[in-house]
């Protein structure tokens, strides 16, 4: 099948999450789709799916214009999605689960197991995707109950795949077993969009790469091209923000991280041996590609994720394995990535999510009873301060954009004696006034003396704000550099190359 | 940039869609509800209409006969529940009979105390994001504490009925703490949990009746002694006054004073909400999930148990099987009757007294018309279907949508 997309325009609102994207996949053609999360890869592929309706552009399917207004009718066209998180029933078994929808029946509309199992069986041979047809979905690995999507999507003819950050669960050698599938699928002709912001298994097996950032198309890049340069298109060069900062000595260590190993939600160490230190008055910058342990770091040192093995302290004072009130009460501030899953509670008001995190201190509450007055008075306080734009104060914080959101949490964070300030991604998703505005808090903490540590998947926002930039891969620091670096260098160690050693 | 709010109209008030609104044009449509089911069900207005369609009757027969027997219908449960305006007249002009005048408002008041308590309860359990469908078993259990203290122990009334209202608190804490602990230390659904605690509570009930000393002496059933005097809520006007509302309302209106001041303005009240509303944020700012689901269940049972007292030291004074059994499980309504009132202290003040007096008012109207007791059931229902669909109610009465105010009952599905 050839899928041509022209001029594929999706907006939510005011914000365009998809502009005009151009983007072609010929019969037999692994395809990637490379971007930042958030850069708008899910969006479009849910337009190709049906589940969403473009409001510009047109698409293509063998030459022939078609619009689908729901995923059924891409399923009968011959396009199967297999989503990042899966639609499986975990209580059913393969068989069960793959004729879902199609059931093949006998008399007095039974389920016919027979045929369903043997038609399962024939397509898995086909494409030399074994899986036992009679095992319970829940009880298979992951990167099985990920062949049991494909499966089923093959079982309905699909002639085009999409697979949505296939990879992101899997295991390196369910990952290997995936691409050869992969291979196999393409040399049968079958056509496959493959979405990642992996740069290795892209360049492993993709054919042609088409590259979008913010939602619109940046380049087509080939296999051949280095990491380095794909990492450079995915994160952006164009934009370049500049941060006016004064050149400040960095004074004693405020936080140590020593040998750190932390297991992500599938018990897969996340973090394997990182050991990192901020000093007093300095800004760490930590870079990398996402999901290679950022998100898991910052959550060890906030106390929400359980510590493995090796140490995390602040100013001397050692809070591995501490909960979240008690690294709050050492001096930590965090901003986390997830804003309004972790940082807010959106049906509450700005002046209680302004204190959502101490409720208790004086002069907040007295005696377990709350000073709603004072409550309000910082609100007020800090909203003229941050420049938080609200009707009120009393607005429910999920009346603000996502700026002033992230403005509220920041405020919150900075509104209290710090030792560190810790913030994952603080500007994601913000406008350009709103990313100046919060870069300048972060500089402004770090000349007061506080120890800042900044993950960012943003390369720019990395080389404006760190005074030194540690750079993840693989759930280990490839190199902790100055930020003269080159880009390509950077680049080079967040795709896991090691740079000559500096000092950690 | 802060900016004011331009003042609204009454009109502008009645057709936004605030919950308030919502929920009074919700009993509206209960109210025509329950209008078309005594139409369809009582012969009168059947056979007149039956008449009509075969031609001969005049239209204007059957819409009289119609009108009649739903007018009567509501008007004798308003009579029954709130008051009389003859009777009341009466007893203002001539100074005899406040005590017949009075009975209506006061039997609503008598059954929405408890009512009310045990639907505080559920409420700040809800505002947590915690179902305590266990209620029931709860309140019961504060009814059997209460009647150990109540009935096995002698004290003067200074000492006696506070005694017997903190061991009522002390059943529904024990209660309300076992499915609590299960699960904040095993992850065991409290929905599960607290629905099957209302029958081993059920069992514990017959148990004490039947094989302990609780049980009245000379008795082969399930009864227990009477509670004494001193340990009894006494009527607020006194016995020779006939109105059967007790002190159990001054209980229930403290109830209320302390449920808004703990939700509204305690910091421990906000933590739950904080909780309620985003456990993932609730525990990224620091607060211990754990203790937030045992202090939750500390207090909506203890409110529950406080309720079971309140009903058994106020209205029955003497505990037997049938105690919070069937119609009479306050635990059950109170969490329909705290949906209604959105889980807010205020809120549930009104949904209770408006549960009490279909109640009260539905039992007046079966007396004096025949129409059975069970229309006041649909009503309730058709009011509560009513304010779970905002969509529909906003639809049906043309009200505005704004895009902010999602009105929804405060609360989330079982998988959460």
């Amino acid at each position: 099948m050839r899928l041509e997309l022209r001029g594929i325009t999706k907006r939510f609102g005011t914000f365009t999450a998809n502009h005009h994207i151009d983007l072609t996949v010929e019969p037999g053609q692994i395809h990637c789709l490379l971007g930042e999360n958030g850069a708008g890869k899910s969006t479009l592929m849910n337009v190709i799916f049906g589940l969403l309706q473009p409001d510009e552009g047109e698409m293509l399917i063998d030459g022939v214009p078609t619009r689908f207004s729901n995923s059924g009718e891409a399923v009968r066209r011959g396009i199967g999605m297999v989503h990042q998180h899966f639609m499986l029933v975990p209580v059913f078994s393969v068989t069960e689960n793959v004729v879902l929808g199609f059931e093949p029946t006998k008399s007095f509309d039974r389920l016919d197991h027979q045929r369903a199992r043997e038609e399962i069986r024939s397509v898995s041979q086909a494409y030399n995707l074994e899986v036992d047809p009679d095992a319970i979905v829940e009880e298979l690995p992951v990167g099985l109950q990920q062949r049991v999507e494909i499966l089923k999507a093959l079982s309905h003819d699909a002639e085009l795949l999409i697979l949505d950050e296939p990879t992101a669960v899997l295991t390196p050698q369910e990952i290997d077993a995936l691409m050869a599938i992969m291979r196999s699928l393409a040399e049968s002709g079958k056509s496959i969009l493959f979405i990642s912001h992996k740069l290795k298994e892209v360049k492993a097996i993709s054919d042609v790469i088409t590259v979008i950032r913010q939602g619109e198309v940046v380049g087509t890049a080939q296999a051949t091209d280095s990491e380095a340069q794909l990492a450079s298109m995915m994160v952006g060069r164009d934009v370049t923000l500049t941060v006016d900062k004064a050149v400040v000595a960095p004074g004693e260590e405020v936080l140590a991280i020593n040998d750190l190993v932390v297991r992500d939600d599938r018990g897969l160490p996340a973090v394997n041996g990182v050991s990192l230190s901020v000093r007093a008055g300095e800004i760490v910058a930590l870079a990398g590609v996402q999901g290679n342990g950022q998100t898991e770091l910052v959550e060890a040192i906030a106390g929400m994720r359980p510590v493995e093995s090796g140490t995390i302290s602040v100013r001397g004072v050692d809070i591995t394995n501490h909960t979240p009130r008690q690294v709050l009460d050492a001096g930590v501030a965090h901003v986390p990535e997830d804003r309004q899953l972790h940082g807010l509670v959106l049906s509450m008001s700005v002046a209680d999510n302004l204190v959502l995190n101490t409720p208790r201190r004086a002069p907040f509450a007295r005696r377990g009873s709350r000073n709603l007055a004072a409550v309000a008075a910082n609100a007020e306080q800090l909203v003229t301060r941050f420049d938080i734009r609200t009707t009120s104060t009393q607005a429910p914080v999920s009346s603000l954009s996502g700026g002033n959101q992230q403005k509220v949490i920041v405020a919150r964070e900075l509104s209290r004696p710090l030792s560190l300030f810790v913030a994952s991604q603080p500007t994601r998703g913000l406008d350009v006034g709103s990313i100046e505005y919060v870069h300048r808090q972060i500089v402004n903490q770090r000349d007061e003396g506080i120890g800042v540590l900044i993950v960012s998947s943003e390369l720019d926002e990395v080389l404006a704000l760190g005074d030194r930039i540690a750079v993840m891969h693989a759930g280990q620091i490839s190199g902790v550099v100055d930020p003269s670096t080159s880009r390509e260098t950077i680049g080079l160690l967040m795709t896991g190359a090691h740079a000559e050693p500096t000092d950690a | 940039m802060p900016e004011s709010t331009p003042r609204r109209s009454l009109w502008t008030r009645l057709t936004g869609q605030s919950p308030f609104v919502v929920t009074l044009f919700a009993l509206v449509l209960g109210l025509v509800v329950g209008a078309i089911v005594i139409i369809t069900t009582t012969a009168p207005v059947l056979n007149a209409w039956r008449g009509f369609f075969s031609g001969w009757g005049a239209p204007g027969h059957a819409l009289k006969v119609t009108a009649d027997n739903v007018g009567a219908a509501y008007r004798i449960m308003f009579t029954g529940s709130v008051f009389s305006p003859a009777t009341l007249w009466h007893a203002i002009t001539t100074g005899q009979g406040w005590s017949n005048a009075l009975t209506p408002i006061s039997e609503t008041l008598t059954y929405a105390t408890p009512l009310t308590i045990a639907s505080i309860g559920v409420g700040i359990a809800f505002q947590t994001g915690i179902f305590n469908i266990g209620a029931n078993g709860q309140a019961m259990m504060g009814g059997i504490a209460g009647a150990y203290v109540g009935t096995l122990i002698h004290l003067p009334t200074v000492l006696h009925l506070p005694f017997t209202l903190l061991a009522g608190i002390a059943g529904g804490v024990l209660a309300g703490s076992v499915p609590g602990l299960l699960k904040a230390y095993t992850g065991a659904h409290e929905v599960i949990v607290t629905l099957m605690f209302n029958y081993v509570v059920s069992a514990i009930l017959l148990y004490t009746l039947l094989s302990t000393a609780l049980q009245a002496p000379g008795q082969q059933n399930d009864i227990a002694r009477t509670l004494d005097p001193s340990a009894q809520l006494a009527p607020l006007f006194g016995t020779a006054s006939g109105l059967r509302v007790n002190y159990g309302l001054v209980i229930a209106a403290l109830v209320v004073l302390f449920a808004w001041w703990f939700l509204e303005r305690s910091s421990l009240g906000f933590e739950f909400r904080v909780t309620g509303a985003n456990p993932q944020a609730a525990r990224a700012s620091g607060i211990n999930a754990k203790a937030v689901i045992i202090l939750v269940f500390a207090i909506s049972g203890g409110l529950a148990g406080l309720a079971g007292v309140t009903e058994l030291a106020g209205f029955y004074k003497t505990l037997d099987g049938g105690f919070l059994v069937g119609n009479a499980g306050i635990g059950f309504t109170a969490i329909t009757v705290s949906l209604l009132g959105r889980n807010k202290p205020i809120g549930i003040v009104w949904a209770s007294l408006l549960f009490a007096a279909l109640g009260v008012g539905g039992r007046a109207m079966q007396a004096a018309t025949g129409i059975p007791l069970d229309l006041a059931t649909v009503i309730q229902s058709a009011v509560v279907l009513f304010v779970a669909t905002p969509v529909l109610v906003k639809e049906i009465f043309r009200l505005r949508t704004s895009p902010t105010a999602a009105l929804q009952l405060a609360t989330k599905g079982w998988g959460s």
